[in-house]
């Protein structure tokens, strides 16, 4: 065990994928961004350079080669750098990827790791700065994971790399200096296992990724409140840890749901409908969304902060559901 | 006349010439008797370049298609009865019914996947040559396409990246319709390219290109045979545009079998006279004729043992199409089989 970042524990993960199983490919692409961390990437390179191949510019191209390996055998693993650029290679992921196994009969598969850097980074405007999970998750046939730790990063990820699905893999470019404890072992964590981060007792945050230390930072907050909070890490969203989800609902009644999609169908959306069709007569509150505004990622820090999900609205929404019903009608 | 095909692939050829002729008119009555749903597309005026293509190919190679793909699988061996099943949505379906007509595949013979999306298995195919490659196995991975393929962006990722990494891959383009839509056979295509030929995007991208036509068997397989070569010997990728004049059933929408009718053979040996309407097709375009045609005027074929044939495939096909069309549609419930892998 030791105390590393998550970009080290993210590198160890994708190097234990390449020494634990010859078919592990790289199409090259940038696992973190323009960070301090990207030399991290430069050991596959050297120790696998037969299994790493250099790409154009071509997101499209490159996830689509990366599923053609993988039909022929592979298991390939395509970054395609900010999230943002998942767009240009949507009809690959969306039409051959996702639904390669299903279309078959179940006969063939395509087992891909589709890397991305999602979220609000600080800066990165209205073109990189994408959260495309909501729209991710609306691919029936595609795995969707999303770790906020660096012992979740290694172990969901030696997870996905193993999983006969594709897989959508997000990182937060912001979670990269989180430091945690991680074991020097292999290990991996199920899919589809959600993780209680922190027990609380009146409402639960429920998040993925990033969104998991703001609720974290939020439960501190309302805990010098008096208000105990539970935070609930989903850790992948398909597949969904549902009775966790329905679990943390029936404990506190109260349940707000973080996001950085924009609003309409985001996974915050589908969060607050999934709790408000199991749980709705254990609520105590409607379920509260917080998730970035109805509004392109502006470059500026002020701006930028205006329209994001923060710390502060997710307290004011979990004020409202402890105050509900005494706020309704009002 | 001898193209350098020997009797038995000679005969290989016509089973596969007649196995997608009969089963492309076959799947028109189907249609027009309202037995299945949604458009499609007849192989029908292009047999000689999957059969030709294919016969050039060794069992390990594997084969992408498109939309366009019944003549694809029927050359690589698969059974026709299954992929009429799969047609029909039936449970006996090469693809249990999820599929359909856009979508036949066949693992067991190395056409693992097909796309329905134009361009759509360009790259894929780039990725499973890219595979082979990084393994150092000698296959080959074949990608059919249309020349509409060639207007989509991905086509062009594909080529960019097979070529740089030398890819062991063969990207055949059938352009199946040069004449339509105001286009001049091969020269100019306007309102769709720029360029004013299509082997001139490859070839930008320093790739090996080809023009062959495309109702020639034997040149064809020659074009194949040598591409794979190349492929094998690092050399890929290389670009094959196959050029065949379109049927004149073929339509945007549906396809129009009565415009020619069902092919009567006899029309290659003199046995029957060619009619005046579509006489240019009958004598001069028809692939399955015109190899027939040769075949007997080289005099390594005659018509008994043409017509023979014929009657076997023909049985082959209606006994597929009693069989298929009396299979089970797949229970509903079986929408939600194979969404996901289970975990392992």
């Amino acid at each position: 065990m030791a105390r590393i970042t998550f970009a080290q524990a993210f590198a160890d993960a994708v190097y234990l994928s390449f020494s634990n199983d010859p078919n592990v490919l790289l199409i090259w692409g940038s696992f973190f961004g323009l960070s301090q961390y990207r030399s991290l990437s430069d050991r596959f390179r050297k120790e696998f350079p037969d299994r790493v191949a250099f790409t154009p510019t071509s997101e499209l191209g490159n996830c689509g080669i990366a599923i053609g390996a993988a039909i022929a055998g592979a298991r390939p693993i395509v970054p395609v750098g900010a999230a943002s650029f998942i767009f240009r290679a949507w009809d690959q992921i969306q039409h051959e990827a996702a639904v390669a196994r299903y279309m078959s009969n179940g006969m063939i598969k395509a087992p891909v790791v589709f890397h991305m850097l999602h979220g609000i980074r600080g800066g990165g405007g209205p073109q990189h700065s994408q959260s495309p999970q909501a729209m991710l998750w609306n691919c029936p046939g595609l795995e969707l994971v999303m770790p906020s730790t660096p012992y979740d990063v290694k172990g969901l990820f030696r997870a996905a790399i193993q999983s006969d699905n594709p897989t959508a893999f997000l990182v937060h470019p912001k979670l990269l200096d989180v430091e945690g404890e991680v074991p020097d072992e292999d290990y991996a964590i199920p899919l589809g296992k959600a993780d209680i981060k922190r027990d609380g007792k009146d409402v639960s945050l429920v998040a993925t990724s990033l969104q998991v230390h703001t609720a974290m930072a939020a439960a501190a907050d309302l805990q010098a409140m008096g208000v105990s909070a539970e935070v609930l890490d989903l850790r992948t969203l398909r597949p969904l840890d549902r009775d966790a989800l329905a679990a943390t609902a029936r404990k506190t009644g109260r349940v707000v749901a973080i996001d950085d999609c924009p609003p309409h169908c985001s996974t915050a959306s589908e969060i607050a409908a999934i709790v408000s069709e199991e749980c709705f007569r254990e609520l105590k509150a409607p379920v509260e969304r917080v998730t970035r505004m109805d509004a392109p990622i502006p470059f500026s820090p002020l701006l930028e902060d205006y329209v994001s999900p923060t710390v502060d609205k997710v307290v004011a929404a979990a004020q409202r559901a402890l105050a509900y019903p005494k706020s309704a009608g009002d | 006349m001898d193209k350098g095909i020997s009797r038995p692939y000679a005969l290989e050829a016509l089973e596969g010439l007649l196995l997608i002729r009969r089963f492309e008119e076959a799947l028109f009555q189907l249609w027009k008797d309202g037995k299945f749903l949604g458009h499609y597309h007849l192989y029908i005026g292009q047999e000689a370049t999957g059969v030709g293509a294919i016969q050039a190919l060794k069992p390990a190679d594997m084969i992408f298609t498109t939309h366009r793909n019944h003549g694809h699988l029927l050359a690589r061996g698969t059974d026709p009865e299954p992929m009429m099943a799969e047609i029909l949505g039936r449970e006996t379906g090469l693809l249990g019914g999820r599929g359909g007509t856009f979508h036949l595949a066949d693992p067991a013979h190395n056409i693992p996947h097909t796309s329905g999306l134009v361009g759509g298995c360009i790259p894929l195919a780039a990725g499973a040559a890219h595979r082979f490659k990084s393994c150092g196995e000698d296959r080959v991975s074949v990608v059919f396409f249309g020349d509409g393929a060639m207007e989509e962006g991905v086509t062009f990722e594909a080529f960019n990246i097979a070529s740089l990494w030398r890819l062991p891959i063969i990207f055949v383009c059938e352009n199946n319709d040069p004449t339509a839509q105001g286009r001049p056979a091969n020269d100019r295509i306007p309102g769709a390219i720029a360029a004013t030929h299509l082997d001139q995007i490859p070839k930008s991208l320093s790739m090996t290109t080809q023009v062959v036509d495309g109702a020639d068997l034997a040149a064809m397989r020659a074009a194949v045979m040598a591409a794979r070569k190349a492929c094998i010997a690092g050399e890929g990728p290389v670009f094959i545009e196959a050029v065949t004049k379109g049927w004149p059933g073929s339509a945007t929408q549906w396809p129009d079998l009565s415009k020619t009718g069902r092919t009567d053979l006899g029309m290659a040996w003199g046995a029957k006279p060619i009619p005046d309407s579509y006489r240019t097709w009958f004598e001069d375009e028809d692939p399955v004729l015109r190899f027939c045609r040769e075949q007997v005027a080289a005099g390594q074929l005659d018509g008994e043992t043409i017509s023979a044939h014929d009657a076997r495939i023909t049985q082959r096909i209606a006994a597929a199409v009693e069989r298929a069309l009396a299979a089970a549609l797949p229970s509903g419930a079986r929408a939600l089989d194979h969404v996901l892998a289970e975990v392992r």
